[in-house]
């Protein structure tokens, strides 16, 4: 058949959806010869200045080459570092199993808390890894309604960080019940009591955020996965590992690349975006009420939702910073995260730090407008009273660390970004202690105010959760494809449907 | 009659050529027929006259189910069953119990979109003729294939190889069963 008539019955075929799009632009550039509608004369007088969208995949990498690159980390062999990264992970992981183990067998007095501040370290590092968490929904829900195709490149591993950072999280409130033996009793199973949860609550209702959060995170997390389960499965077998083929091809659960599966799949993926982004504002939004719905100055404000949403999404792009840039020296992902990933990731940071600096400012403001004694009293004493340098160090590293991203040199230095998103980290954890700590440690009752100091036991409890979220990260690096293959082919500029003409 | 394949497979290498392909063949009138794509072809359903998914159905009554369980379920525990209370609030109303309607409305939104997708899907099928296909590794990595079966009223050995040759598909081959 001459190529003639292939496009001829190509071209009669009913119009597919990028068909459309592609006679519009020929009837701009005039050269298609079947053009419907006569060109504006006008357009002749109109230079269009060239606006190339960014190329998300560099040097035109073939689709084989994503998948060599991608399958390659899992399948060589375990590189040195990994296992000395691994094992320090384990090892500071054990001060979280040694905390927690000491807490259960002496009781929950060892950590810091006393009197007025009985909320302190472990609600702010609930609170903290929460937020951590919000980026990943971010990047695979919001972005992936907003078509921001560069979210492809970086949306597992975001995804397995929000998982790893619920995980973190939910040890926190778990322990802090006092005798963790009667967690369950958070969800509304029947007891020996006969009574009821309180739904009147903010904290049950944070319950089910958190735990809706966590599941429909790995759900989200594993129907991505499924296509790419499938090619390690083949690949595997192709190399002889029966056993590891057997694995993935358990949880690939029969995938072929069918089309007919593809269109369910492709609904099924922006149906959970859907609902990934009403759940991920929600959260935080719940979150906040366990401060917002109580009566003490500094967390009695309607700000605070928007407020810890803003605050939750700069935190996580910060730790995506923090952890996509080692991810992207180690394993030469230069061509998948390009500069323009850096420069996104950046300018979002930039964005909702900006936002967090103004809710800041606004808080300030609104005690003084609301013309509340209580209210002003707790603002003045967050910036100048005994937590001050907790303030301060908040506002430096919130509010001025990100106005660093304006500048391209600033986002174009790889090594100078990743500190400054270790920076983010720390202010925003920072933040939570501000507001938790410090409306609590001055209460209503001046003979009862006090300065809460966490104890040893809490302080390894928190650094370890650093190693238990890196143990799962690690994990995840060195057995499940870090980028979703099927994702990234899908915008490679060969996966076009029209022939270069 | 001699055994016939299960189905004739064809490798086409670039999108635009399967594209042009699939057109010819839903023209030609298959019904029982596939694609194999390493990732989601835009455009490829209507050129396979491939209908609209019907996931959302499932998710919407998903969706309908969650709000309704968790308003039945926090009026059954607090203002039914154990009436406890709790600093003068009333024992049930659709404002306090909406948190966590709205968070069980996408938990069960979710699975029903995920066990949807999967059953329209008919998977989990760990064992199919195409995967027994010895280049099936190719068609998730960088090629992709047309797939006609036998069962298709309109499958004629020769003449649907004829139809995958003119349609510019390459390596023709018999799966078997």
């Amino acid at each position: 058949m001459s190529a003639d008539s292939t496009t001829a019955t190509y071209d009669d075929a009913p119009p597919l959806r990028d068909s459309a799009r592609a006679h519009a632009a020929h009837a701009h550039t005039g050269a298609h010869p079947a053009s419907p509608h006569p060109r504006p004369a006008i357009l002749d007088e109109v230079n269009p200045a060239p606006l190339p969208r960014a190329t998300l995949i560099a040097h035109g990498c073939s689709f084989n080459w994503i998948t060599e690159k991608i399958c390659g980390i899992i399948e060589g062999k375990t590189p040195t570092w990994w296992w000395v990264s691994f094992l320090v992970a384990a090892f500071v992981a054990s001060w979280t199993v040694m905390g927690l183990i000491y807490l259960v067998s002496t009781g929950v007095g060892v950590w810091g808390h006393a009197n007025p501040v009985n909320w302190a370290w472990d609600i702010v590092n609930f609170v903290f890894w929460i937020g951590i968490g919000h980026a990943g929904t971010l990047i695979s829900a919001i972005l992936c309604l907003l078509r921001q195709k560069w979210r492809t490149s970086i949306n597992r591993a975001a995804e397995a960080m929000t998982i790893f950072a619920v995980v973190c999280a939910a040890i926190f409130p778990a322990f802090h019940v006092g005798r963790v033996w009667f967690a369950w009793f958070l969800f509304p199973v029947p007891n020996s009591n006969d009574i009821w949860q309180n739904f009147r609550s903010p904290l049950e209702w944070d319950v089910f955020a958190v735990s809706t959060y966590g599941t429909v995170s790995v759900l989200f997390w594993y129907v991505g996965l499924v296509p790419d389960l499938a090619i390690l499965r083949d690949r595997f077998f192709n190399a002889g590992k029966k056993i590891r083929s057997w694995l993935y091809g358990l949880f690939a659960m029969g995938w072929r690349g069918s089309n007919r599966h593809w269109s369910n799949y492709e609904m099924a993926y922006v149906i959970l975006a859907g609902v990934s982004t009403p759940l991920v504002l929600s959260v935080h939004t719940i979150v906040s009420f366990d401060f917002a719905v109580s009566l003490l100055p500094g967390w009695h404000t309607t700000i605070f939702p928007p407020y810890f949403v803003a605050g939750a999404i700069f935190s996580g792009f910060g730790m995506v910073l923090t952890l996509m840039l080692p991810l992207r020296a180690l394993f030469k992902l230069e061509d998948l995260i390009t500069q323009y990933h850096i420069d996104c990731m950046c300018k979002i940071t930039l964005a909702t730090g900006t936002i967090v600096g103004y809710a800041y400012a606004m808080e300030f403001f609104i005690a003084w407008y609301g013309a509340n004694p209580y209210e002003g009293f707790a603002f003045i004493n967050r910036a100048f009273g005994p937590y001050a340098w907790a303030y301060w160090i908040m506002i430096s590293c919130n509010v001025i660390t990100p106005q660093l991203f304006w500048f391209k040199k600033i986002r174009r230095n790889t090594a100078l970004v990743w500190m400054l998103s270790i920076f983010v980290n720390v202010g925003m954890w920072f933040e939570r202690f501000v507001i938790i700590v410090t409306s609590l440690a001055r209460d209503f009752l001046p003979s009862s105010w006090g300065y809460y100091s966490p104890s040893v036991v809490e302080i390894f409890t928190f650094f370890g959760t650093f190693g238990v979220f890196s143990v799962l990260f690690l994990l995840f690096i060195r057995f499940l494809p870090i980028m979703p293959m099927a994702e990234l082919k899908a915008v490679a500029s060969q996966a076009g449907t029209h022939a270069k003409h | 009659m001699s055994a016939q394949p299960h189905a004739l497979i064809a490798t086409f290498d670039k999108t635009p050529d399967l594209m042009r392909a699939a057109a010819l063949v839903r023209d030609a009138g298959y019904k029982n027929w596939d694609c194999i794509t390493p990732f989601p072809v835009h455009g490829l359903d209507t050129a396979m006259g491939v209908e609209r998914s019907r996931v959302p159905r499932i998710s919407l009554a998903g969706g309908i189910t969650g709000f309704c369980a968790g308003m039945a379920m926090i009026w059954f525990l607090n203002g039914h069953d154990y009436k406890l209370i709790v600093g003068g609030k009333p024992f049930f109303s659709p404002l306090f119990a909406f948190p966590v309607s709205y968070e069980l409305t996408i938990l069960f939104t979710a699975f029903a979109t995920i066990i949807g997708m999967f059953v329209l899907n008919k998977l989990p099928m760990h064992y199919h003729p195409v995967l027994k296909y010895d280049q099936i590794h190719r068609g998730l990595d960088d090629r992709f294939f047309i797939v006609i079966e036998n069962r298709d009223p309109k499958f004629d050995p020769a003449a649907t190889r004829a139809l995958l040759a003119t349609a510019g598909g390459a390596h023709i081959t018999e799966l078997e069963e």
